[in-house]
């Protein structure tokens, strides 16, 4: 339990050789010479686990509830031999003021040297005091353990953008933690919670690599949110085909067919449940027969009806929609599909040199 | 100084005052305080709900069939609960039968979450208050052995099992990175377990914390994700499909009923055996934290065996509710009778235009009034104490034909016992007999705890029961999972109201919903948290927890263990119980301090 990052690696099964291994492609992927693998080495084998804050402000706690899902690496090993998750309200032993003196000791201790992750936002209205643990506003608390740490969280669409409490007309002014703390990196993991393993692999990215893992122009971890839903969907060949289930359990939702008409937000929204998908693989929103609702995207509460067809996908046309589709020769939304596909490939094409633009109100075609 | 007497209790605020906030171990943002006479009793008890987050108004004017993925997020530890009583509100306003498969996997996705939310908070979230981590260092592998393999045939229990973990754990506290056991109240004298049962404790913690991720599994096929599976108005979204590509198939059927069985073997063979074995040495706390549970008990009843019928013919978890502790009198319980469930803000942080009157859901107003007692110690915006004579929370005081009343699965299981249900009545007795306590052990601090355990059990044994219920459905050749008759709103009436029920795991949940036009006009949700961890009301009655607390003997006063125990037995959840908001959606006012 008190193993270093080396110790679970060999406890998993993995050899002194592959872990030296690791360790000079780890000094490759930072830029440094390959002497450097051996300090790296000792560095993993030896340092103490990075310490861990996880603050809760308006939240619902999904985002510590799916990351107590993870399978890959398991929470349990995370949480005891990865990092030190020295306050964390949800789980942790201590209350009042045995919990609060353990989050003042380590932000003391370990100086410029922890990590702050948030769950849910700070509420500004009612000088703050919409969310007071402690007797004391919220926002406060998250500004006075931001200032001495070295790289911050935004767990989940709530910490990220604001989430349910900020839909329209945020009745308490919940802002997402970038706009109270100014002056430090944050990562946004976005979703509504996030999967799992994406949470898991952003804290044992910091761990291993010592920074956080490369961003969009969003903050968000590239690896998991680069691409769209749509892009990767195992019902896209449906979509393209102009297969749709056009009622709840007709004989295309029986068959699997794109849910498109019934609302899906996958084409617009940025997230990797179409590839890693949801508890170690076992489905994903559209794969148990309902639309995406574009939980990870920025303002996703305020467009719209969840079962409001998408009207804004530019491949069909400017006056035409999924009816449309739906109802034209399979061959003529074939070569339209096939158009779409070739100006999203010069587009990608062209973006690969430039930081991804905000996209969540847009939709490449 | 006050006195107050209220329900037999007498409430004398005179003594030293000790603050637990945050409260941790739960969901959401809570605060205690207490007053202890000179023997360190607690003899007034406050409980302060801290956060608060307007849902209500959010949802008006929203379409009433995307209610339940806004109201979805007020918890996602009971994920899906609310999401469930909002699909039930809008087709019992929208008058939707739904299919009997669509009823039979909501059944199941919600005897899963039975099963994972009392497993995690008994082990995750409540454990740590009976449970030693630092004396199970102390403790003889083989010994533990023993202990183990004396109360479960459970399979990791061999002394080497035991004394790698002990390795692992000496190591782990040496390193003087403690993480969530950091602070703990290690070493206080009243943790009574002898170091083996400290140490096979925290093994199952370790274990328990492994196999909760796979239960949820269940909702995961049926709902896509967990946290946070999705939900239809009108069935379940998911179709079934056996012999083609789409839907759910056999092999997932196959992966859900594999589940299921790791379930039962976890919850009977570990959770248990281990509760058992805990509470015989706890067994003062067996009169210890009663609070209202020997007086008022309120169920709104679950699990309907028939499709689209909420009689306690169909409920397999009845209705109802007990008043004065007379258990041999089961009141039935209409939510939708404006004189049996009122809200009261007179001591919560909202105003009525009309004081100290109740308001039914179907009526409800929540304008927010942030305004502190004069009594209170600090300032607006760092308060040291509350003033409980005035507003003191953010959770509004809920009462039933006027009582203060305990829901939760002591509540049901009590209900259950009561309406002679052999399915409740027999592990109660089982477990009454195993520990050699009387019936009104129950009504504890340990008998809720108790209950919760007993009702993992109940729940785990209901999945196999609804699997295999689906399976005889699907053999006979009903595939149907949902009715689309009712599904374009312009079918929809110009307007209609409904209510739905449910029993979260932490106790009755209601949501009540007005349409008008197709769109949300009102939206009301009182929650099980908000009925448990309720303020004071107009006749100064007081809540579930703030009774519970009344009289408990504190060991330690800077250390509140003995309060933890009593609060974490009602797993309390404060994201639920405070984010009511008007439907009138009013300005937000401004802190004022009178």
């Amino acid at each position: 339990m008190t193993e270093t990052f080396y110790e679970v690696m060999r406890r998993q099964g993995i050899t002194r050789r592959s872990y030296l291994k690791f360790c000079s492609l780890t000094a490759a992927s930072l830029g440094l010479a390959p002497a450097f693998a051996p300090t790296i080495a000792h560095a993993l084998e030896t340092k103490p686990r990075t310490p861990v804050l996880w603050l809760h402000g308006l939240e619902c706690t999904c985002c510590t509830e799916s990351f107590i899902r993870s399978a890959h690496p398991l929470a349990k090993d995370v949480i005891l031999s990865m990092i030190s998750l020295d306050y964390d309200d949800t789980i942790m032993a201590a209350a009042g003021h045995q919990a609060e003196a353990a989050l003042e000791q380590v932000m003391k201790d370990y100086k410029g040297n922890y990590i702050l992750a948030v769950e849910g936002n700070p509420p500004l209205g009612n000088d703050g005091m919409f969310c007071m643990p402690g007797g004391r506003p919220f926002v406060e608390k998250l500004k006075h353990v931001a200032k001495d740490a070295a790289a911050v969280i935004a767990w989940g669409s709530c910490a990220s953008w604001g989430c349910v409490q900020a839909a329209k007309p945020n009745p308490t002014t919940a802002v997402p933690i970038n706009k109270v703390i100014t002056d430090k990196p944050i990562i946004k993991v976005p979703g509504c919670p996030p999967i799992a393993e994406v949470m898991t692999a952003v804290v044992t990215y910091f761990v291993t690599f010592g920074r956080l893992p490369d961003m969009d122009r969003q903050g968000r971890p590239k690896m998991f949110y680069n691409q769209r839903i749509h892009d990767k969907c195992y019902r896209r060949g449906n979509f393209d085909a102009g297969q749709f289930v056009e009622k709840w359990d007709d004989e295309g939702a029986k068959n699997g067919y794109c849910l498109y008409k019934m609302g899906c937000k996958g084409p617009t929204t940025y997230n990797a449940c179409s590839t890693t998908r949801w508890n170690e693989g076992v489905s994903f929103p559209i794969g148990s027969g309902h639309g995406c609702i574009g939980c990870s995207e920025d303002g996703f509460w305020d467009k719209g009806s969840f079962y409001e067809r998408l009207t804004n996908i530019t491949q069909f046309g400017i006056d035409s929609n999924a009816d449309r589709i739906g109802l034209v020769a399979a061959g003529v939304t074939g070569a339209a599909v096939v158009a779409h596909a070739a100006v999203t490939a010069i587009k990608r094409a062209a973006d690969r040199n430039k930081t991804q633009a905000d996209n969540t109100n847009k939709v490449e075609s | 100084m006050s006195v107050i007497e209220t329900q037999g209790f007498k409430l004398d605020n005179s003594g030293k005052r000790i603050v637990v906030d945050p409260v941790t171990r739960i969901e959401g943002h809570l605060r205690i305080e207490v007053n202890l006479d000179d023997k360190n009793v607690i003899q007034n008890a406050v409980s302060t709900g801290t956060m608060w987050r307007g849902l209500e108004v959010i949802l008006k004017g929203r379409d009433p069939r995307d209610a339940w993925a806004f109201v979805e997020r007020i918890c996602g530890v009971c994920t899906g609960t609310h999401a469930l009583v909002s699909v039930r509100a809008v087709e019992d306003a929208l008058k939707i039968k739904i299919p009997d498969n669509a009823n039979i996997i909501r059944n199941l996705m919600h005897s899963t979450l039975y099963a994972h939310d009392h497993l995690v908070h008994f082990y995750h979230l409540h454990a740590l208050d009976w449970v030693d981590v630092v004396s199970a260092l102390s403790a003889d592998p083989k010994k533990t052995s023993e202990l183990a393999q004396s109360i479960s045939n459970w399979p990791k229990s061999s002394p080497g099992y035991y004394r790698d973990l002990l390795s692992r754990l000496k190591k782990f506290v040496d390193s003087g990175q403690l993480g969530p056991f950091r602070n703990g109240y290690w070493g206080n004298p009243a943790y009574k377990l002898p170091p083996e049962a400290n140490l096979m404790a925290v093994a199952h913690y370790l274990e328990a914390l492994d196999f909760q991720k796979d239960i949820v599994k269940i909702q995961t096929v049926f709902g896509g994700k967990n946290p946070h599976p999705n939900w239809l108005v009108g069935g379940v979204p998911c179709s079934i499909n056996l012999s083609g590509i789409g839907g759910i198939n056999m092999a997932q059927l196959n992966q859900i009923s594999g589940i299921i069985d790791q379930t039962i073997n976890f919850i009977d063979n570990v959770y248990i055996p281990d509760l058992l074995a805990i509470a015989s040495f706890y067994k003062p706390w067996a009169a210890i934290g009663g609070g209202i549970s020997s007086q008022n008990l309120l169920a709104y009843g679950e699990f309907p065996d028939i499709a689209n019928d909420d009689s306690n013919k169909s409920l397999l978890m009845p209705r109802g509710a007990i008043i004065n502790g007379k258990l041999g009198e089961i009141l039935p319980v209409d939510l939708k009778d404006p004189a049996q469930i009122q809200e009261f803000v007179d001591h919560s942080w909202y105003k009525y235009a009309d004081g100290g009157k109740g308001l039914h859901p179907f009526d409800g107003v929540t304008d927010p009034d942030f305004v502190l007692g004069k009594g209170t110690k600090g300032t607006k915006t760092a308060i040291d104490s509350v003033d409980e004579s005035a507003k003191y929370s953010w959770v509004k005081a809920p009462r039933w034909r006027g009582n203060a009343m305990e829901v939760g699965p002591l509540a049901r299981f009590v209900i259950g016992y009561a309406s002679g249900r052999p399915d409740f009545k027999e592990p109660v007795d089982m477990v009454l007999k195993k520990l050699d306590v009387p019936l009104t052990a129950l009504f504890s601090t340990l008998g809720r705890t108790a209950a919760r355990g007993l009702e993992a059990s109940w729940a785990a044994h209901k999945m196999r029961y609804f699997f295999d219920k689906l399976m005889a459905n699907l053999k006979a050749g009903d595939f149907a999972t949902a009715n689309v008759d009712s599904w374009e709103p312009g079918t929809w009436p110009a307007a209609a109201q409904g209510a739905g029920y449910c029993e979260a795991p932490r106790g009755a949940l209601g949501h009540w919903i007005k349409i008008k036009d197709t769109k949300i006009d009102l939206y009301q949700c009182v929650v099980p948290t908000t009925w448990n961890a309720s303020p004071r009301d107009p006749k100064n009655q007081i809540g579930a927890y703030e009774a519970a607390l009344m009289n408990t003997p504190v060991g330690v006063p800077d250390q509140p263990l003995e309060i933890l125990r009593t609060i974490h037995s009602f797993d309390p959840c404060l994201a639920c119980a405070t984010h009511v908001m008007s439907p009138e959606g009013e300005e937000i006012t401004r802190v004022t301090v009178r």
